[in-house]
């Protein structure tokens, strides 16, 4: 997976149009200072004038020696810079994965156990309005709300745990937003499931049969959709990090895209590739322990 | 109901994060678009400069004229080729070592040995003469040399500061502020120095936060979290004018917005479709509509912040598309049935390329596009990074470059006309392929002029050949915008944007 990441972006970053000497000189010393010298500085520090493959093998030998070598343009290890900017990601996708969870269960549970009822066609309203917002968007209509008019939380930032309010709110109610509709589905499905009539008619309160019968067979394919946002999420996270200043892996790796930096690229890429390794792995292992048939056949 | 729903979601929110009240600090909070990624002045010093972190052997005043920095005094030998500096004495760095010429003598060879925005072969040799006195031989004569030591990457740094690789490992400067928190690239915190050689500073501690965006810049300012933002969008400036949250400082700046021209491109050889092009610019309307800015309109490559480089009895540009209708048509490009102009058999199309970093320049380049469509010139805009600039000059593909050009970071502008004005090569923000063998002796002799009233004379002369000959054609004179709280006092901009200036900053006790 490692090989695969790391090679394609170096084959997808080397034939991107430019000059990357250009471009790492840009993002290095500013607009104001690029130039043809100092572009010729970076190619001559960086052996950017070396054959491709030699620059492959190089990134490729470091890698086997866990090495994922130095930003083109800060000069720190990319190491370095991960270790700052992931913790910051992680800590923003798991605060809006708890949001959109906290909202889109009550929501979409209440839907779907009163489908086209006004409550339920309100929720499709609302979310259908939030899906439509790109996360830009969504994340300045709530700087304008707390921000701006209750003046409860700060505009943008970090380091104070106020700061990652409006940023995971913004992502959780762009996730939750379909999610929520996921859950009215599969909410749908199991009421009006044979087994679930059964456990009503034979006596089961209405709570317990929830409990025993219906909480775990609403959350299986909602799981396995959660596995897929993730995906979105990261789309989300670049967005979200650029519009409240959070310093985290998707702004870094936008900035690096623009720069041309391949390592930093490479690294962000890599680590992107094996969360979502692990994610899945998760998603498939909670799957699997929710729903017990396919293991024992 | 709908208060209440948000406390509801808010206090949810705050448990779930722990989420602490704003509290009223007297730290000054400052928010910019530049983003500091490493410790290294060649990189990043022109945020630790603006952070009055570290400090030159030379300063420079609003007007652009040179005065005393870590260097009390200077001189030079007849011919411009060595310069001596005398080092103010009791300066410290933040290491508390002594800044002496040892210390100058090194840092200054070391930066000398990096990228910067002047001659990599000038300097030939940097001496020590004794414990306050450095000489700086350099490898022809350069009458601006002073003017270059105010540039950030010429800043002094402790010897401390860097490893034997040469890299900086801890930033010791000279300045009145001192680095505590260093996160690249979204942070700097820096606290008062209490043995700084000048006045010392007022405010104990500086947090500095990359806002990637305007817009969030000035929501960060117009909503109390942030004392100070800098590089305002014209549409926030509109917010901020009427919020009582913050109050809004435009400053004159020595750059200027303009477009760079491949005089080679044989459809712009012919200073008559340059003339053309130039006439057909509503220069007013870009600056009222577009920048919300008055009197800003460029009829010369210098603004009047640059001395005897501004001429003021210039008439004001003004569109005048009959006139250049008149001059494309003299030309020999004659307007067809689409209302392109053609000469023989060729269209009259052109390709300009700007970029992104600076909000306003794709929305002049879309009005330039529909201003020149009315004297059949079919312009294709393309966005990409500033660095295609330098790179389309180098490889000749460049035809037309819409840029915001900045003419501080050489203060005289002596150095950068002799880089980009004197031979046909021309510079990678100035002229290309542009050849006036007047203009280029003219300028190369110009360093020799001893008496101020010929130098002035002299650049009067140049200057006026070069705003008729439009190597490069001036748009709008450049208003930097900032938002300040009403907290904040004794807040200036600095035109040449090497400091914050805010050592000055006082913060109004909280009522």
């Amino acid at each position: 997976m490692a090989w695969s990441v790391g090679t394609l972006t170096f084959v997808l970053v080397r034939t991107l149009p430019g000059d990357m000497a250009y471009k790492i000189a840009a993002s290095r010393y500013g607009d104001d200072a690029v130039s043809t010298a100092s572009a010729a500085a970076v190619r001559a520090e960086l052996g950017l004038d070396s054959p491709a493959w030699q620059q492959y093998f190089h990134w490729l030998s470091n890698l086997i020696t866990l090495d994922l070598g130095d930003s083109l343009v800060s000069g720190a290890p990319v190491v370095q810079e991960l270790q700052h900017q992931l913790g910051y990601t992680l800590l923003l996708a798991v605060c809006a994965m708890l949001v959109s969870v906290i909202i889109a269960f009550p929501l979409g549970i209440l839907s779907g156990a009163r489908p086209s009822s006004a409550v339920d066609n309100s929720i499709m309203v609302g979310s259908t309005f939030v899906r439509a917002q790109p996360v830009f968007s969504l994340g300045l209509l709530l700087i304008f709300l707390f921000a701006m008019e209750l003046n409860w939380l700060p505009v943008a930032g970090f380091g104070e745990p106020r700061h990652l309010i409006l940023p995971a709110l913004t992502l959780g109610l762009s996730l939750a937003a379909i999610s929520n509709r996921i859950i009215r589905s599969s909410t749908i499905n199991v009421l009006h499931s044979a087994y679930y009539q059964f456990a009503r008619i034979k006596g089961m309160s209405r709570f317990s049969t929830f409990c025993r019968h219906g909480i775990r067979n609403i959350l299986l394919p909602v799981i396995a959709f959660m596995g897929i946002q993730l995906i979105g999420l990261i789309e989300g996270v670049i967005m979200v990090e650029s519009v409240f200043a959070w310093p985290g892996i998707g702004h870094g790796l936008s900035h690096a895209v623009f720069a041309r930096d391949i390592p930093m690229l490479q690294g962000a890429a890599l680590v992107f590739g094996l969360m979502f390794v692990a994610l899945n792995t998760l998603i498939d292992v909670c799957c699997a322990r929710l729903d017990p048939r396919g293991v024992r056949q | 109901m709908f208060r209440n729903l948000c406390l509801i979601i808010f206090i949810a929110l705050a448990g779930l994060t722990g989420c602490s009240a704003p509290d009223s600090s007297d730290t000054l909070s400052i928010s910019g678009p530049f983003e500091p990624i490493s410790l290294d002045p060649a990189r990043s010093g022109y945020i630790f400069s603006r952070m009055q972190v570290i400090e030159t052997l030379v300063d420079i005043d609003n007007k652009g004229q040179l005065k005393p920095g870590l260097a009390t005094r200077w001189e030079h030998s007849k011919d411009n080729r060595v310069w001596t500096f005398y080092l103010r004495p009791n300066v410290v760095f933040h290491d508390q070592s002594a800044m002496n010429a040892d210390a100058v003598v090194n840092s200054l060879n070391i930066a000398f040995s990096k990228p910067a925005p002047y001659p990599q072969d000038l300097v030939e040799a940097v001496t020590a003469l004794n414990e306050s006195t450095v000489q700086i031989t350099l490898s022809r004569p350069y009458r601006p040399f002073a003017s270059l030591l105010t540039n950030y990457t010429t800043a002094i740094l402790s010897p401390a500061s860097y490893n034997e690789s040469q890299e900086i490992t801890k930033l010791s400067g000279t300045g009145p502020y001192q680095v505590e928190e260093f996160q690249p690239p979204h942070r700097v915190g820096v606290t008062k120095f209490q043995n700084y050689w000048g006045e010392p500073a007022h405010v104990s501690k500086v947090v500095y936060t990359t806002g990637h965006r305007a817009e969030t810049r000035a929501l960060m300012v117009a909503s109390g979290q942030t004392d100070i933002v800098y590089n305002l969008d014209a549409a926030s400036v509109d917010l901020l004018k009427v919020s009582k949250k913050a109050k809004v400082d435009s400053t004159l700046i020595p750059r200027t917005i303009l477009i760079k021209v491949n005089a080679s491109y044989p459809a712009l050889a012919d200073v008559k479709v340059r003339q053309a092009l130039s006439l057909a610019i509503d220069r007013q309307g870009i600056a009222t509509k577009i920048l919300r800015v008055e009197d800003i309109e460029a009829n010369q490559l210098f603004g009047p912040s640059m001395g005897v480089w501004h001429d003021a009895t210039l008439p004001p540009a003004e569109q005048d598309v009959k006139r250049a209708n008149a001059l494309l048509d003299e030309a020999g490009w004659l307007q067809d049935d689409s209302g392109i102009r053609h000469k023989n058999g060729s269209p009259l199309k052109l390709n300009m390329i700007t970029y992104a970093n600076r909000a306003e320049l794709i929305v002049i380049a879309t009005a330039l596009q529909n201003q020149w469509a009315q004297i059949g010139v079919d312009l294709r805009v393309h966005m990409e990074n500033a660095s295609a600039i330098p790179s389309g000059h180098a490889d000749g593909t460049l035809q037309l470059a819409l840029m915001a050009r900045n003419f501080a970071n050489i203060p005289d502008p002596l150095g950068i006309m002799l880089a980009d004005f004197t031979s046909t090569e021309g510079g990678d923000w100035g002229p290309m392929g542009w050849q006036n063998p007047s203009v280029f002796s003219a300028l190369s002799a110009l360093p020799l002029v001893q008496d101020k009233k010929a130098y002035a004379s002299q650049v009067q002369n140049i200057m006026h050949q070069i705003n008729a000959d439009l190597p490069v054609i001036p748009v709008v004179f450049y208003m930097q915008q900032s938002a300040v709280a009403p907290r904040v006092e004794n807040f200036s901009f600095d035109p040449y944007e090497r400091s914050f200036r805010l050592s000055d900053i006082t913060l109004k006790p909280a009522s």
